[in-house]
Parts: structure tokens; C-alpha cells; sequence
């Protein structure tokens, strides 16, 4: 056993679930890929199933022309009597036509796009070879054989990974900042990390696709999201080199998430408090408000997002909440050494799921609140459990100092709604 | 391979999902990868029902498909019986298990439980939503009632002196426009008549339930896209007749009265007499005249549709400028009514070239689905959802219904609210200019949000075309509900005419050319 699991979970036994999961495919990242990266375009690959999911789980939020779409395999695609590829290409060049200020689009595999065994990264290829310089052609899984809710933001950046150009000879140390964070997030991070003299920083995926961030032996990248597994690969298999860190949620979170960059960039320590002592004392005194509220209330994680962990430990932490169980889709443990040996001896870990036999552990341990997705939730609710929704936790700004309280608000709020109501 | 932004309709499994979750007792078991769960949010979040869907989900993995598939299927039903117990089992696969064919059906009946079995065969990559719906409810109907048809040839037993006639309502579904509402008012209805419901389907029925639909002597069929196929199926195994009319609006629900009054052989009289509605009195009143010639656009599932374009035209006085549906199966029932209203019916599930045919066709209020509501919305039209795909707004707390009496009541005021009031819309008109009144102004009963319309489109924006300054200004003083068109008449007025700038004078022009 090693000193830091000592203190904590790092080698925690976890229970290990086979059976039904009740957790979105890859293809939902695409809801906040597209708002993210603005001349991008998803293009689904699949069936009708597959676009009434993105627009069931986005559920308001039809826009004119979203960013994303569908080609619909047909009948004539599985029988062979239209080339799946001509057909593909036919509906890239419809897309393309009436969207001319597209740069970057993605393919996105799916369960049976797969199946079909449809090679999309060599449509890519080829798409690309048609298209180039005006739109590249990108590819990867979002399919739910393949990936679980959060994994379709991994492959996403995974495939971005190769066309990063190289950074410049005798380049500098750079900092990478990975994860979709929202915007507010980002400037309010970076002005942090300038703060205390890490001038090079970047943020991956880009705001656009024309500024790709470069990559190279010199760029040493932070996680901003803990469920990016390939990217990481694909990053070090460039040369990159990862900072470990817990993830930057809650005050505590955010600190050491920032304190591993200072340290790897050589921050001064007294510049690191000058550059943190004020949003730090704001964080801290916004979440107090919430911990009278929060603590010693007991919490369920049912897998979903893999940010179940860290989110785990602030509010084990930080808001003094009990951890009933915590479930992930999907245990990195590597990625989350940090966050493992925060959290409380003996904390009941679950990976993968089997969500009849869950709701049973659920239902007998009656949480004061239980995060899952909106498949759940009502149900729950209906049994007298109060629920958080775990998508909201996504589409939401909640890394950072000055986003702390708004997350300790996300997991207080049902449970004031249930003290305020009297029916 | 087609080209999708947004679907009006899921894939089928999500129409048998709607009738698994609608009915008691039974319990579906799908050959599905984990992201297909997502339907599970469109019963618990949309319809906020507070039981999960009875439906268990394979949940097959990429590692899985080298290994058995077939296994993981079976284990998944025996759970599935082990836990919930159901008095019957429906099994079928979604798009992606359609491909592996694993036969579920026959792996489940291989099982040997003590349960029957319905195997559903729908199709994935033909088929859609309602279809679905209609296949599931017609195969359990085959299934459980099917053992009752009497042999062939077999007239059905008199009535017993005395006794009261007795028919079964069909279609009501889970994630149905209004269906809970619809059963409740129809049931009164029938009550009224003198008039029995022997079993309510699939909304509530048990298998049990079901195999005792031939009890009834016919059959009211609610929502043809769900329930057409079932009750022509009932009608050849127990020769029960079958409603044709659909009670939307007062003339529908007349006809509906008088023709299951015809089919019990019951006098109409007492479900008519009296002012059963006040529909008929609020559209006569005053206040209404300002709703009349409205232009309408109406799109939607082809039996709410078809009925709402009658509704709208005889029942409000409005003027239907545009008819369609997003269902291939009911183009038909749609080009019909079409010739009633003499306008191209619109038969498309493709969203950009519906929200075409709605700019084009200039419209003051569009009567769709929550699709069309988003259209509407960015053309700074009024809006009201007349069917599905349906929203969590569509499942209103209070009773709404929107068939029978009470029905007519409730599109009266849906379909009035989104408008200017009356009086409004004049004092608008006349005081344009005073802050409180510009036109950018909401309708005062929607709240002060800021509407902040884009403007419409220029018809030729890269011609030639230039607005003069002060025509410029005089238009900006037009309500923001009526600018685009009038913006739009006038350079089409212009074009037409192969002017090169509009004035003040072209504008007027293009209004008394185009004044009705
Ligand atoms: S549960 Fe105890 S033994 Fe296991 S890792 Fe955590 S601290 Fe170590
Ligand atoms: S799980 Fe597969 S088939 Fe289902 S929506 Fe996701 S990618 Fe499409």
C-alpha cells in the first residue's frame, strides 16, 4: 500500500457491475461539442435512434441550423443497393453546400455504423482529400457499444490530437489546458494562470478550428476533465507530458489543480497565493453559505459522467456530505490517483452498473439526495428520494473559484425545493 | 442514406415503448446498446410519468458482439421475468440488435416461461414512431385477444334486453397529445349516450384486459395512428364496427355523437342537447371578430391536423393557408382535406423545407408541433401546438383535453391566447409611436419579455432594390406582427413592377394591392 492511498482510496476494493446501464452513449457530447468548437459540424452516422437521442437529451434547445446532424442509414445502405460511401459522400456535399462557413466536420460513428462495419476514417481520408483546404474531415466514436456519455468528448479530442500542429523548435514550456469548459471558465482560469506568470496557455478543444493549439515535447498538459483517457494517450503519444492533478472542482479542487501547474512551471509560492488568495477567500466564503445547508446529508452517485469522484470528494470535503455510494461508468485510475486519495478510508466505490440491483441499494440506504440521469430521476422523486440530474453537471459552469458555490447550489437546491414545499 | 436535423418521429421501438409503457401488467424486453436508454427521459421528464418504463434494456457492448449476444438476451429477459414479474412479455430488438439478429423472439420463447410471449419485428431502418405504436398494439391485441375469435361465420349474439350497449375505446398511448384528458372526456361522453366502455387500450389494459375487447359490440377509435390497424383486425375476428369520426371541434364531435349513437342504436339527442360547449358562443361573440381570416398554418400528426384545419376555418373563421404532416402513412387522409381548402398539402418530415413552406406562406398564426413552435418562434409568429412530438408544456396539470365539449373550449382559448387581443392589436395600430405601445411590444398578456425578433429576410436582398429613407422609417413604424409581410409585399410589389427604390408611395401602393 502506498503512503497516499494510506490516507485514503487510491487501492479501494470497488464493486463491479455487470447489467442493464442506464447511461447515455457517446454521441450526447455533441449537445456541448458544437457550442464549443463554433465552425465545427457533427455529422452522425447512424439510424433515427441515433438523432432522437442527441435531440431528446438536448431537449429545448432546437436552434435554427444546429451544428449537428444526422445521415440517416436506410434500407438501401443495408442492402447494398446504394455504396454506403457514395451515399456518404452525397450527404457531405449537401451539408457542406448549405453551410459554407463549416472548417472542421466531424463524422461520428455509431452503433450501427459500426456494426455495418461503415470504415469512417477512411471516408474521412477521402472526404478530406475532396475538401481540404476549405474543411477538414475528422472521425471518430461516439457509438454506445464503444463509449458511455462523457467517452464521445474523449474520442472527439483523441481525433483532433493528430492534426495539432507541432509546436516550434526551441519553443518554450506551454501549458495545455484539456476538457470543454465553458467560456466564462476558461477566461477566468487563464487570467489566474497569467496571473502568476504562466504566460503560454492554451485550451483544447479551441474555440475555433483554425487555432488548433500546437503540441510537442515541450507542452506539459492539465486535465481539466477526468474522462479523457484517449486524449491523454494521443497527447503523450505527441510528446506532451501530463501535470497530475485532482480536477478543478470546489475551492479546495481548483487550488490543487492550479498549485500543479505553479509547480510545474516553477511558480514562486508567494506568487501563487498573491495570484489565488482573493478568488480563493471569495470561493470559500460563497460555499459556507451552502455547507449549512449541505452538510451531513448523504449522497448516491449513480455512473454516469465519470466526474462522479471528484465531485465526490468536494462535497465529502468541502460541504461535509455523506458518500453513500459512488459509482463511475468507468474507473481511470491513474487519472484520478489524486482524487482516489482524498476520499474518506473505506468510501463504497461501484464501476459499470446494474441498475436494477442499484435503485434496490438506493432505495434501502433512502439517500438524502441521489444523482442520476433524467431517466431516473422522476421515479425516484416519486419514491421520495430527492435526485439531481448528473447532465446538468455538464451543462453547467462549474470549474473554477468563482463556480464553486454555483455547484454546491446545484446539489443544495432540491433539497431546499423539499423544505420549502408543503403539499 | 438521408440527411436529418430533426425528427418528428423516434424509431419504432420507442412506438412500442409507448405502448408497453401505456398498458399494466406487461413488460418489454429490448435487444438494445446502452445510449438507446435514453427513452426512458421522454416518459419520466416529458409526460413526468413516476414509474420507470417497463422496459429492460440489453445493454450489449462492442466486446460483446464476438461473444453471445444471444446469452446476454435470454439472461436479460429471465431477469427481467424474475423481477417484475410481468403477465406477459413483449421482446424485440433496436436498430443496431436488428443487425445482429439475434431472433429474440424466439430466444425468449426457447426460455420457457410461464408467460406468453410477443415477439415485435419493427423494422429500424423503414419504419418509424407511430408505426410502431400501431404494429406493438395491433400484435398484442392478436395476441391476447386473438384466442377468443369466434369461428368464422359466426354472427354476434343480440344484445341482451335491457342491457346497455357496450363499445372499447382504442389508441390511447403513452406520450400521446392530450390522450389522458381525450379518455376522460370521450368516456363522459359515451356516459351520456348511455353508452358502457368495456376496455380502455392500450392506456391502462392488462392483457386480461385485452382479451376481453371482443366483449364490445364496436369499437371507438380515437387516434387512427395507433389504433387503425388493431380495430380493422377486430372488426374481421369479431365484427366489431369502428368510429371513422375524430370529436375535435364541435362539428367533429357532433359527427362522433351522431355516428356512435348510430352505431349503439341510441338516440343522439341527450349528448347534444343543450349548450354543451361554450365554444361556439365565444366564437360568435364581439370580442372574436378580429380573428377573422387569420391566416393559419396547420401541420401535424394527420389526424389532429386534418381536424384542426376543419376547426380552424368553420369554427374560428380563420383561413387555412398551409396543410401538412410529417406521416407518410396518412399522406393521404392530408391531400384529402387539402382540396377543402384549396392549398398544397405539405407532406414532410423534413424540418428546413417545412419552416420553408411556413415563411413562404406568410402566416399570422401556425397551428404544429413543438417543431413548428421553434419555427414560428424565430418568425415572430404566433404559435400553438395542436399534436406531437409533444413537449413537457403539452402535459398541462390541469384537465386540457382537446376532444369533445370541453375539447372545443380548450383550442378556443390555445389557439386565441398566443394572438393579439383585439383591441390591442388596433391601439397598436393607431399609437404606434408612444413608448409604451411601439411595436415591438409583446402581447400584453404574455409578459414584458423582450421580444427581440430578427427581421425577416429581404426577398432579394443582392438586388438592386433600396429602401428610401423615409419609406425606411415609415415601415419601422408598422407592428412587428405584420412588418415582415409588409416588408416582404412591398418589395415584391417593387420587383414586380421593376422599381429600383421604394418610397413612402410604394409602400402604400403595395398595401392597397395587397389589402383584403
Ligand atoms: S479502503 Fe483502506 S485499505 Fe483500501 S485503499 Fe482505502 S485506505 Fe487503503
Ligand atoms: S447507443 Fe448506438 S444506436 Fe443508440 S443512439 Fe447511441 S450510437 Fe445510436
Amino acid at each position: 500500500m502506498s503512503g497516499a492511498a494510506a490516507l485514503g482510496c487510491g487501492d479501494a476494493p470497488v464493486l463491479r457491475e455487470r447489467g442493464q446501464r442506464e447511461v447515455f452513449c457517446g454521441l450526447t457530447g455533441i449537445i456541448w461539442l458544437h457550442r464549443k468548437i463554433q465552425d465545427a459540424f457533427f455529422l452522425v452516422v447512424g439510424s433515427r435512434t441515433c438523432a432522437h437521442l442527441i435531440q431528446s437529451a438536448a431537449g429545448v434547445m432546437i436552434f435554427a441550423e444546429p451544428r449537428f446532424a444526422t445521415a440517416i442509414i436506410d434500407e438501401r445502405d443495408l442492402a447494398g443497393m446504394a455504396d454506403a460511401n457514395d451515399e456518404l459522400d452525397r450527404v457531405v456535399d449537401q451539408l457542406l453546400a448549405r453551410r459554407p462557413e463549416i472548417r472542421l466536420l466531424f463524422l461520428v460513428g455509431s452503433c450501427p455504423s459500426e456494426v455495418i462495419k461503415l470504415d469512417l476514417s477512411r471516408a474521412a481520408e477521402r472526404l478530406s482529400a475532396t475538401h481540404m483546404p476549405q474543411v477538414r474531415v475528422l472521425n471518430y466514436s461516439g457509438s454506445g457499444i464503444e463509449t458511455t456519455f462523457t467517452q464521445g468528448e474523449d474520442a472527439c479530442l483523441a481525433s483532433l490530437v493528430p492534426i495539432l500542429p507541432r509546436e516550434a523548435p526551441g519553443a518554450g514550456s506551454s501549458l495545455l489546458v484539456v476538457g470543454a469548459l465553458a467560456e466564462v471558465v476558461e477566461d477566468q482560469l487563464r487570467r489566474l494562470l497569467e496571473g502568476m506568470g504562466i504566460a503560454d496557455v492554451r485550451f483544447m478543444p479551441p474555440r475555433s478550428a483554425l487555432a488548433l493549439p500546437p503540441v510537442g515535447p515541450n507542452t506539459r498538459y492539465l486535465l481539466a476533465q477526468p474522462f479523457l483517457a484517449d486524449t491523454a494517450r494521443a497527447l503523450e503519444a505527441r510528446g506532451a507530458v501530463r501535470i497530475p492533478a485532482p480536477f478543478p472542482l470546489g475551492a479546495e479542487g481548483t487550488t490543487a489543480w492550479l498549485q500543479a501547474a505553479a509547480s510545474a512551471f516553477g511558480v514562486a509560492p508567494e506568487r501563487f497565493d498573491d495570484a489565488t488568495r482573493a478568488p480563493l477567500g471569495r470561493a470559500r466564503q460563497a460555499l459556507a453559505r451552502h455547507r449549512e445547508q449541505l452538510a451531513g446529508k448523504s449522497i448516491f452517485f449513480f455512473p454516469d459522467s465519470q466526474l462522479e469522484i471528484p465531485l465526490a470528494r468536494f462535497l465529502q470535503r468541502e460541504m461535509d456530505m455523506r458518500l453513500v455510494e459512488v459509482g463511475t461508468p468507468y474507473l481511470h485510475r491513474q487519472h484520478l490517483a489524486e482524487e482516489l486519495a482524498m476520499l474518506p478510508a473505506g468510501t463504497a466505490l461501484s464501476e459499470g452498473q446494474n441498475v436494477d440491483r442499484q435503485l434496490d441499494r438506493a432505495r434501502a440506504a433512502r439517500p438524502d439526495l441521489v444523482v442520476c440521469g433524467l431517466g431516473l430521476a422522476n421515479p425516484l422523486e416519486a419514491e421520495g428520494i430527492g435526485t439531481k440530474w448528473s447532465i446538468e453537471l455538464l451543462f453547467t459552469p462549474i470549474q473554477g473559484y468563482d463556480q464553486a458555490a454555483d455547484l454546491a447550489e446545484l446539489f443544495a437546491r432540491p433539497l431546499n425545493r423539499r423544505l420549502r414545499l408543503r403539499v | 442514406m438521408q440527411l436529418t436535423l430533426w425528427t418528428y418521429e423516434g424509431p419504432p421501438h420507442v412506438g412500442a415503448m409507448r405502448i408497453a409503457t401505456a398498458m399494466e401488467g406487461v413488460h418489454y424486453v429490448l435487444h438494445a446498446p446502452q445510449g438507446d436508454t435514453y427513452a426512458d427521459l421522454l416518459f419520466t421528464m416529458i409526460e413526468r410519468q413516476q414509474k420507470r418504463p417497463p422496459v429492460t434494456y440489453t445493454t450489449f457492448q462492442a466486446r460483446d458482439l464476438g461473444g453471445d449476444t444471444a446469452e446476454l438476451f435470454k439472461n436479460a429477459v429471465r431477469d427481467a421475468h424474475a423481477r417484475f414479474q410481468p403477465q406477459a412479455l413483449l421482446v424485440g430488438a433496436s436498430c443496431t440488435a436488428e443487425l445482429i439478429q439475434d431472433d429474440p423472439g424466439g430466444l425468449a420463447r426457447a426460455l420457457g416461461l410461464p408467460v406468453p410471449v410477443v415477439a415485435l419485428e419493427l423494422p429500424s431502418y423503414q419504419k418509424k414512431e407511430n408505426w410502431g405504436a400501431a404494429e406493438t398494439f395491433y400484435q398484442v391485441v392478436r395476441a391476447f385477444a386473438g384466442p377468443s375469435v369466434p369461428p368464422p361465420g359466426t354472427t354476434r349474439p343480440e344484445r341482451a334486453p335491457g342491457a346497455r350497449p357496450r363499445c372499447n375505446v382504442l389508441g390511447p398511448a403513452a406520450l400521446g397529445f392530450r390522450h389522458r384528458d381525450d379518455v376522460a372526456e370521450i368516456t363522459r361522453l359515451l356516459a351520456q349516450l348511455g353508452i358502457d366502455v368495456n376496455v380502455v387500450a392500450p392506456m391502462g389494459a392488462t392483457p386480461a384486459d385485452i382479451a376481453r375487447l371482443g366483449d364490445a359490440e364496436f369499437n371507438v377509435v380515437l387516434y387512427p395512428e395507433i389504433a387503425g390497424q388493431a380495430a380493422a383486425w377486430l372488426a374481421r375476428g369479431f365484427g366489431q364496427k369502428a368510429t371513422k369520426c375524430v370529436p375535435i371541434g364541435i362539428g367533429g364531435t357532433r359527427d362522433f355523437i351522431h355516428e356512435v349513437a348510430a352505431l349503439a342504436g341510441v338516440d343522439p339527442a341527450p349528448a347534444l342537447a343543450g349548450a354543451p360547449s361554450r365554444m361556439p358562443w365565444y366564437t360568435r361573440s364581439v370580442d372574436s371578430n378580429y380573428l377573422t381570416g387569420k391566416r393559419v398554418f396547420v401541420f401535424g400528426d394527420a389526424t389532429h391536423a386534418v381536424a384542426a384545419a376543419r376547426v380552424a376555418r368553420d369554427e374560428m373563421g380563420f383561413t387555412v393557408v398551409g396543410l401538412g404532416t410529417f406521416s407518410r402513412e396518412f399522406a393521404r387522409e392530408v391531400r384529402e382535406a387539402a382540396k377543402l381548402y384549396d392549398v398544397e398539402p405539405l407532406i414532410s418530415d423534413d424540418y428546413l423545407e417545412i419552416e420553408a413552406r411556413i415563411t413562404e406562406a406568410q402566416p399570422e398564426l401556425v397551428l404544429g408541433t413543438q417543431m413548428e413552435r421553434h419555427i414560428a418562434k424565430r418568425l415572430g409568429i404566433a404559435c400553438a401546438v395542436i399534436s406531437a412530438p409533444v413537449h413537457v408544456q403539452d402535459f398541462p396539470a390541469r384537465y386540457s383535453p382537446v376532444m369533445g365539449w370541453e375539447g372545443a373550449n380548450v383550442l378556443f382559448d390555445a389557439w386565441v391566447h398566443p394572438l393579439m387581443m383585439g383591441l390591442e392589436e388596433h391601439l397598436i395600430g393607431m399609437f404606434r409611436e408612444d413608448a409604451e405601445f411601439h411595436g415591438d411590444a409583446a402581447p400584453s398578456h404574455l409578459g414584458h419579455a423582450a421580444f427581440l425578433r430578427p427581421e425577416p429576410e429581404p426577398v432579394a436582398a443582392a438586388g438592386p432594390l433600396v429602401w428610401a429613407p423615409d419609406a425606411e422609417k415609415e415601415v419601422g413604424k408598422i407592428p412587428f406582427f405584420v412588418r415582415g409581410k409588409a416588408r416582404r409585399n412591398t418589395e415584391k410589389f417593387a420587383l414586380d413592377r421593376g422599381l429600383a427604390t421604394i418610397t413612402v408611395e410604394t409602400l402604400y401602393d403595395a398595401k392597397a394591392h395587397y389589402g383584403r
